[in-house]
């Protein structure tokens, strides 16, 4: 299982094996990872999943959607490196992904 | 050791289990639930886990490691069967006893029952759990006949992922519009329209009289014809679970009635939260919510009150649903009277509908068109008014509306 790192808002790491398939947003939520609220359970119907994606990571996830972009678009605390955590789908190719996440998620 | 007792394993028990402990509770804590399952999502059962998209274990809310950290003793499959108040305790079937200090009814809904002859007949299926789902799947084949008997959130979820997986649909809608009691009149037309592009035959204004069939559905009769189906899909709405409520002498009415910090009026130690309970909104109506958000802030709220720190709830409530390729996405509460102004052209499949009141929005709802949706959600929580003019502008972006 592809192994992602993620970091709170207050420093602390932490590492979680997630299934192929999952969402980076269910590998936290499943893992006891705080920071990461999902009130929606990832129908990217809430914006509360948003992270902070490490820059060398970017380029090898999948584009946003539509959907996805307007979202975070009204999400609190927006940078470059912004994605719904929900929205992006674990491969294999994704081992090692590191995200951190936001101070809060309303 | 002081004890809090939760009764209904569902989304607003797990929420308040996670609030309680972040809060800081540092009591003995108790989850009661009628299913053998721990807390689990129940909007994906009729989209994804119905298709085969998502598998079950995705479907929990938290791990089983989330309970064993906070602390939670899980009573899974022991329905609570009576309050009693005054001895501060709750009866389980086949587990005696729980004392509590505190008290939260998470009960949910059940679905409302079809009652008409034949109704009980195999091949007959309702949605609300796990369970209902997993009968019905393996009889969901390519070119099977399913009639979904209400053309609600759930028949029309189920009728497009039957579509999508090759079944011959057909929605039997007793009202003249689907979705009525959820969604604008021009959002039912425009999902009315994408099913039948979809290739759903829908009968509006037809109520089914009954079911027949030698020893499993073969038919229904509704507008004085006889159909033939394979199977059945009931989707006519869920009633609330109160009873325990009821006979434990707590006030109720089409649900149980909680204040603006989720407390049930005249125990002190007994709060609600979620579907179960009737609430009145902050514009003075009385309203019994059936969401996702609802479940999650009254479960929030109540957790916060129990600990002795309330806050009121003013939360803005939103919902959404999938069919087909469409998000639909609705925040705030509809009401008869208001003024509707449509944004965007519901032929490109992008549309918003905002429901004006005395100058400000009390409810959108936006199809494929999140913009509209999360600027109008902040829009209703901040009252902010606005000029019906600019909303059905187009050409002026949503963050520039107000």
């Amino acid at each position: 299982m592809p192994k992602i790192k993620y970091i709170e808002h207050s420093g602390r790491e932490h590492e979680a094996d997630v299934p192929v398939g999952w969402s980076v947003m269910e590998g936290a939520v499943k893992n006891l990872i705080p920071g990461i609220d999902a009130d929606c359970g990832g129908a990217c119907a809430c914006a509360t999943c948003q992270v902070y994606v490490d820059p060398a990571w970017l380029s090898k996830l999948p584009p946003k959607s539509d959907m996805e972009e307007t979202m975070l678009d009204f999400a609190q605390e927006l940078r470059p490196n912004s994605r719904l955590s929900c929205q992006i789908k674990v491969t294999p190719e994704l081992a090692g992904l590191i995200v951190q996440m936001p101070k809060s998620q309303h | 050791m002081e004890r809090i007792v939760i009764i209904g394993a569902g989304q607003a028990g797990a929420q308040a289990v996670a609030t309680l402990r972040a809060e800081g509770w540092d009591g003995s804590l108790a989850l009661v639930g009628d299913e053998p399952f721990a807390p689990y999502q129940r909007p994906p059962l009729s989209k994804a886990y119905l298709s085969g998209a998502m598998e079950r274990e995705r479907l929990f809310l938290k791990a089983r490691e989330f309970y064993r950290e906070a602390r939670c003793e899980l009573l899974l499959g022991h329905p609570a069967t009576a309050i009693d108040r005054i001895a501060k305790r709750v009866h389980l079937k086949d587990k005696g006893e729980l004392p509590y200090d505190k008290l939260l009814l998470a009960t949910g809904t059940r679905v409302r029952r079809c009652l008409i002859p034949g109704s009980e007949l195999p091949g007959i299926f309702y949605l609300r759990g796990i369970a209902d789902v997993d009968a019905m799947r393996p009889h969901f084949a390519t070119g099977a006949r399913l009639a979904v008997v209400g053309g609600g959130y759930i028949g029309l979820e189920v009728a497009a992922v039957a579509r999508k997986l090759g079944l011959e649909v057909t929605v039997f809608e007793a009202m003249d519009r689907v979705m009525a009691r959820a969604v604008s009149h021009p959002v039912s037309d425009f999902f009315a329209r994408i099913h039948q592009a979809g290739g759903v035959r829908l009968h509006l204004k037809m109520p089914v009289q009954a079911f027949e069939g030698k020893g499993r559905l073969e038919a229904l009769r509704a507008g004085g014809e006889r159909h033939e189906f394979d199977l059945t899909l009931i989707g006519i709405g869920v009633e609330p679970n109160v009873e325990l409520a009821k006979d434990a002498g707590l006030p109720c009415d089409d649900g149980i009635v909680v204040d603006d910090h989720c407390r049930c009026a005249g125990d002190l130690s007994v709060f609600a939260a979620g579907d179960c309970t009737q609430h009145t909104t902050r514009d003075g109506r009385s309203v019994r919510l059936e969401c996702v958000q609802n479940a999650i802030d009254q479960a929030k709220h109540a957790a916060f009150a129990m600990l002795g720190k309330p806050i009121s709830y003013r939360e803005v409530p939103w919902f959404w649903s999938d069919q087909y390729d469409l998000k639909l996405q609705i925040a705030g509460l509809a009401w008869p009277g208001d003024r509707l102004v449509m944004r965007g052209d519901p032929d490109s499949r992008k549309f918003a509908v905002f429901h004006l009141r005395n100058g400000v929005i009390g409810a959108v709802e936006a199809v494929n068109a999140a913009p509209e949706y999360l600027m109008g959600r902040k829009l209703i929580s901040d009252g902010t008014v606005v000029s019906p003019e600019r909303l059905a502008d187009t050409s002026v972006p949503m963050k520039n509306i107000a």
